[in-house]
């Protein structure tokens, strides 16, 4: 095991402990994007650099910072019973424990990958390209579909309930909620 | 040299930790944190596979491109219900929300 793999894969796992035991919002936000950084560089270290790149812009520059956009218009809970977890928190770790452990036996009793090497030369990004216009064309238009129906979705759903239902309402309405709403914007890749 | 196995478990012990915070956490939006976490491990077993695999294809790659374009879709969905959530509730306290109609 190399040592690059070895701090990445630290950085990984202290970053996602981090985001999910952490008390104070804002640190989970931050030690998420820690999270997503060392992913973005396995990523880069298995030869996927434009998954790398994309995991960078998109997970960091957009869902991270999305994330923390959601703390901050939301409140915290009640400061009265400041418990980070719930009242049923052993038996969830528990039941993540067994996943775990029935995740690391598989891996361990099928053997796989065993007498794999890592292939050497990845794809470049103009192949990339290249097979997205040709052969992944439909699921591009699809994906292109999902993103807009996402983010109508997205400022129909956080718009405010108490709307105004005046006569003018039909008028400025949709305008006023993409103004308002933090979503649009950062999220094609 | 590292293995597949090594990024296996690395991806299986990742999907565990975003599993049992999604499971335990009583923020919705750290719940949703958890979910990013899971998806995240899945994108690491795609490219561990692809990097290891027999085919010289970009099947891998392609496939993870458009998992995190789908991922970030789930993630600008579920936090605006979760605002939504929010106004209606004015809490994210998921042991606070148990009433499906009012």
């Amino acid at each position: 095991m190399n040592p690059g793999f070895s701090i990445l894969a630290l950085i990984v796992l202290m970053g996602a402990v981090g985001a999910m035991t952490l008390r104070n919002l804002v640190h989970c936000a931050l030690s998420l994007a820690v999270t997503f950084a060392g992913l973005a560089g396995l990523y880069l270290a298995l030869g996927a650099e434009f998954v790398g790149l994309a995991q960078v812009l998109v997970y960091i520059g957009a869902v991270a910072i999305l994330i923390v956009f959601a703390i901050l218009l939301t409140r915290p809970l009640d400061t009265a019973q400041a418990r980070p977890f719930s009242a049923t928190w052993v038996a969830g770790l528990a039941v993540a424990l067994i996943v775990f452990g029935v995740l690391s036996m598989a891996i361990h009793r099928s053997g796989v990958g065993a007498d794999r090497v890592a292939l050497s030369g990845g794809v470049t990004v103009r192949e990339i390209g290249d097979l997205l216009m040709t052969w992944y064309v439909v699921p591009l238009e699809v994906v292109g579909l999902l993103l807009t129906v996402a983010l109508i979705g997205a400022v129909i759903i956080a718009l405010r309930e108490e709307a105004p239902r005046a006569e003018d309402a039909a008028g400025d309405g949709p305008g006023k909620g993409i103004g308002k709403e933090k979503e649009p914007g950062h999220r094609e890749p | 040299m590292t293995t597949l196995q090594s990024y296996l478990l690395l991806s299986a012990l990742l999907f565990a930790i975003g599993f049992a915070g999604a499971v335990t956490r009583r923020n919705a939006i750290i719940v949703l944190v958890g979910i990013e976490l899971m998806l995240n491990a899945a994108n690491l077993n795609f490219i561990a596979f692809w990097r290891y695999g027999a085919g010289d294809a970009a099947g891998g790659v392609m496939f993870v491109i458009f998992s995190i374009a789908v991922a970030a879709a789930e993630a600008a969905v579920g936090l605006a219900l979760i605002i939504a959530v929010y106004r209606h509730f004015k809490t994210v306290n998921l042991d606070r929300i148990h009433s499906m109609k009012g």
